[in-house]
């Protein structure tokens, strides 16, 4: 390029000053340091995340047999055994959980979007939402044994079961809100310019906006509660048996399974507990990713 | 020798002439709007005339949205947002609390300066409005879809999606897909509100096009920043500044000859 | 009048408003000198008349040319729409009696020293004046934009139709004479004629100069005191 223009002009030989002479070379040197600096701690953060991944394959898939799938947990002492009573219980904990925090979410969520906006309650409510959202698990676990195990008078799948909507609802309050928000004023004035009335607006055309991002909101809350360990703790247990179909009792789950079987001296408890970690991870990534598919799916549209 | 007649320009007659025998569709009387403790509308007394296209010019916050959301009450969707005084839809009061705001914004429909299409498919987007009031068998409510879609000038590009996203459509056929959604409504009067201000020249031509077609049909109200758009589809302009109105007038006077040194210099630049 | 938010706006109105002034002058000047020509029997003075002429029809289509850029750029609307289309109008009349002025200095050149009557001369001149003075007032007008003096102009040149009515029956008393004089007679007449036609095309400006004002158009006719088209000569006269 340069040389085509000095063969071109060949009478104009004297150099015009290089525009970007008056930049100094110390910001040069800076805005390469901060590149290099943010790269290197972006590697160590993904090679952290992967390490555990790795950690996780390597460990988990040698537990993995179809036993894990079939077989109940095995007592302290007996070999073999599997993860199925765990596995089972966790679906249902936290089907249990999003059942009952959905509905709740969804309408909180919707009343601090299209009711209360910007008054005083709304204030106070999302407030206490934003707190109920970074309070320590272990909390609400103890709550839920104050206010369901000792009434009840023992532990019970309906009690992890609320103590998991408890810790859902808050994301869920908060994503359909956000979500919400995003629907432009525009849309709603135009259904309310044809004369709905401001429910079917909000069902009809708001809630329909923001679906893929509500959807997304409660499968993400999901994935926050599979695997959630401290909660269970207290409320739903955990036991090496098939549990009652009552949900009363300790139901087992895999959280406080790996948790138990992890610290206990036997090997064949370590390996199902690493098998379960895999499964879980896996769940939760899997969850995360149709999340992410149909957020972006909304985008294209 | 002989005294000198002079002759105004409404003697030039054409198809769009404004017609100022047309009855009064609407008649605001002495509106006053509050934005909280601002007035935004002061005292505006004005009429608007059946099937004639007004257009309300005037630089940004002069007001003319504001009039223009008062006729279906739209603002009261906002709380802090009231108005007093008249506004005359038919004789009818339409600011009287005793008029069900659903059912007069049935009969006063509206159109916005961005394309809304609902996130649905195309024949829903219309027949949204007609299941708010009327309970239709599939035939009729098809028809009443077509209907719509013809009117707007939308038929033809669209009849072969309907079942698609109303999103799936260009900025220009969304916004006569609005247009049609608040025409098979069948309404009284129509508020466009900066219809075209998103859109491209033709997309804009074929609006206004549209238009012209909807007057023999309905009264039309039509906020407006391009001065040659009110020129070229109004028979009635009002131009407005600092919420009060200046000039109501014809449209050929009010672009030719403005009574109002204030309308003059609006309209030809020179504001400031 | 303020200025416009664009300021290049009032530059283009502005530099119409120019070259009409500078159309204006030149029209005025062509129509003194071309009737000295005439007088003076001043053949070269009547050469500088026509080579002036072709000036005017360029400035003529540059006002025309800009006019219509203007319509096309800036869309002009109410008194900036009448600007345009009367600067438009303008031109094209003061062009036209600038082509009438032409055309008398070229009869003055055809007519040469040919023998004229004092009184004929005398009239023509006196005619002249009054559209001269007619023409002066109406660019004022224009550029004062004063519809008052415009209409003063459109109401004055009824006087000089009457004018011309009475050139027009010296001059057949002269052709009937004696039949040498029809030749200088018929240019004399022509030239009178093209001086009444100036004076229409003041009252066209007046006009125009109206309508830039008011954004009103004169209606009612003119008055006129054309009485050459009932003069005849016939056999029963």
């Amino acid at each position: 390029m340069d040389t085509a223009l000095q063969t071109r002009a060949p009478a104009r030989s004297t150099p015009a000053p290089a525009p970007w002479g008056r930049v100094r070379r110390s910001r040069h040197v800076a805005d390469r340091a901060l590149k290099i600096v943010c790269t290197l701690f972006t590697i160590l953060g993904a090679t952290v995340l992967g390490w555990i991944l790795l950690m996780l394959l390597v460990e988990g898939i040698g537990g993995l047999s179809p036993a894990v799938f079939t077989e109940t947990t095995p007592g302290p002492g007996s070999q073999g055994g599997g993860i199925a009573n765990a596995l089972v219980g966790s679906l249902i904990l936290t089907v249990l959980g999003i059942v009952v925090a959905t509905p709740v979410g969804v309408l909180a969520g919707t009343y601090l979007a299209e009711y209360g906006k910007s008054s005083k309650l709304a204030e106070v409510i999302r407030f206490v939402n934003d707190i109920l959202l970074a309070a320590p698990s272990i909390l609400i676990g103890l709550f839920v044994y104050m206010l369901m195990v000792q009434p009840m008078g023992g532990y019970s799948g309906w009690a992890g079961g609320v103590a998991l909507a408890i810790i859902a609802v808050p994301v869920i309050v908060r994503t359909t809100e956000d979500m919400l928000r995003l629907v432009p004023g525009s849309l709603r004035e135009a259904g309310a310019a044809l004369g709905a009335p401001m429910s079917t607006v909000i069902i009809k055309i708001s809630w329909k906006a923001a679906r893929a991002g509500m959807v997304t909101g409660v499968l993400l809350a999901t994935a926050r509660i599979a695997g959630e360990t401290a909660p269970l703790l207290f409320t739903a247990l955990n036991n090496n048996f098939w549990f009652n179909p009552t949900l009363m009792g300790g139901v087992s789950n895999l959280p406080v399974m790996i948790y138990q079987f992890a610290l206990s001296p036997y090997e064949n408890w370590r390996e199902l507990a690493w098998a379960g970690a895999l499964i879980i991870t896996m769940s939760i990534l899997a969850l995360s990713v149709v999340a992410r598919l149909l957020l972006r799916k909304d985008k294209v549209r | 020798m002989s005294t000198i007649a002079l002759n105004t320009s409404s003697a030039i007659g054409n198809a769009a002439a404004a017609d100022a025998g047309a009855p009064v569709r609407i008649a605001v009387r002495n509106l006053n709007f509050y934005y909280g403790d601002f007035r935004s509308l002061k005292d505006i007394s004005l009429d608007f005339y059946d099937r004639q296209v007004t257009a309300l010019i005037g630089p940004s916050g002069c007001g003319k949205s504001t009039l223009l959301r008062t006729f279906n009450r739209i603002y009261s969707l906002y709380p802090e947002q009231r108005a007093d005084g008249q506004i005359l839809l038919d004789g009818q009061n339409v600011l009287s609390p005793s008029i069900d705001v659903n059912e007069l914004r049935a009969r006063v429909g509206m159109v916005f300066q961005k394309p809304t299409p609902f996130p649905m498919s195309i024949y829903d987007n219309i027949a949204f409005g007609i299941k708010l009031y009327e309970r239709l068998p599939k035939s009729e409510l098809d028809g009443r879809i077509e209907e719509a879609l013809r009117k707007a000038a939308l038929w033809d590009e669209a009849k072969d999606k309907l079942r698609q996203s109303g999103m799936s459509l260009s900025g220009g056929q969304q916004q006569r897909l609005c247009i049609a959604r608040t025409i098979a409504q069948r309404p009284e009067v129509i508020l466009l509100d900066e219809p075209t201000s998103a859109l491209d020249p033709i997309s804009t031509g074929k609006i206004e096009e549209l238009i012209e077609q909807l007057r023999s049909e309905f009264t039309i109200v039509i906020v407006t920043h391009n001065m040659q758009q009110a020129a070229r589809i109004s028979q009635f302009t009002a131009f407005m500044y600092l919420g009060e109105l200046v000039e109501f007038g014809p449209t050929t006077k009010m672009f030719m000859n403005p009574t109002k040194k204030q309308t003059q210099d609006y309209i030809t630049g020179r504001f400031g | 009048m303020s200025e416009h938010i664009v300021r290049s706006y009032d530059a283009d109105l502005q530099g119409l408003r120019q070259r009409i002034a500078e159309m204006g002058g030149i029209a005025e000047k062509m129509l003194v000198d071309s009737v000295d020509a005439l007088a003076r029997h001043d053949k070269p003075l009547a050469q500088t008349v026509i080579a002036s002429d072709p000036r005017l029809d360029v400035l003529h289509r540059e006002v025309e040319e800009s006019a219509i850029l203007t319509i096309a750029r800036r869309q002009p609307l109410a008194v900036d729409l009448r600007e345009t289309i009367s600067a438009i109008r303008i031109a094209g009349d003061v062009e036209r009696i600038g082509d009438l002025a032409k055309n008398i200095a070229k009869r003055a050149v055809a007519i040469g020293d040919d023998f004229q009557p004092h009184k004929i001369v005398v009239g023509l001149r006196h005619m002249n004046d009054l559209v001269l003075g007619q023409l002066k007032d109406v660019l004022d007008a224009y550029s004062q934009k004063d519809t008052a003096k415009a209409l003063d102009v459109w109401k004055r040149d009824g006087a000089i139709d009457a004018l011309y009515t009475s050139l027009f029956r010296e001059l057949l008393t002269y052709m009937m004479e004696d039949p040498r004089n029809i030749s200088f007679c018929t240019h004399l007449l022509f030239c009178a004629k093209n001086i009444e036609r100036i004076g229409d095309h003041t009252t066209n400006i007046a006009e125009t100069v109206h309508y830039l004002v008011t954004g009103e158009t004169l209606a009612i006719d003119r008055p006129k005191n054309d009485r050459s088209i009932d003069t005849t000569i016939g056999p029963g006269a």
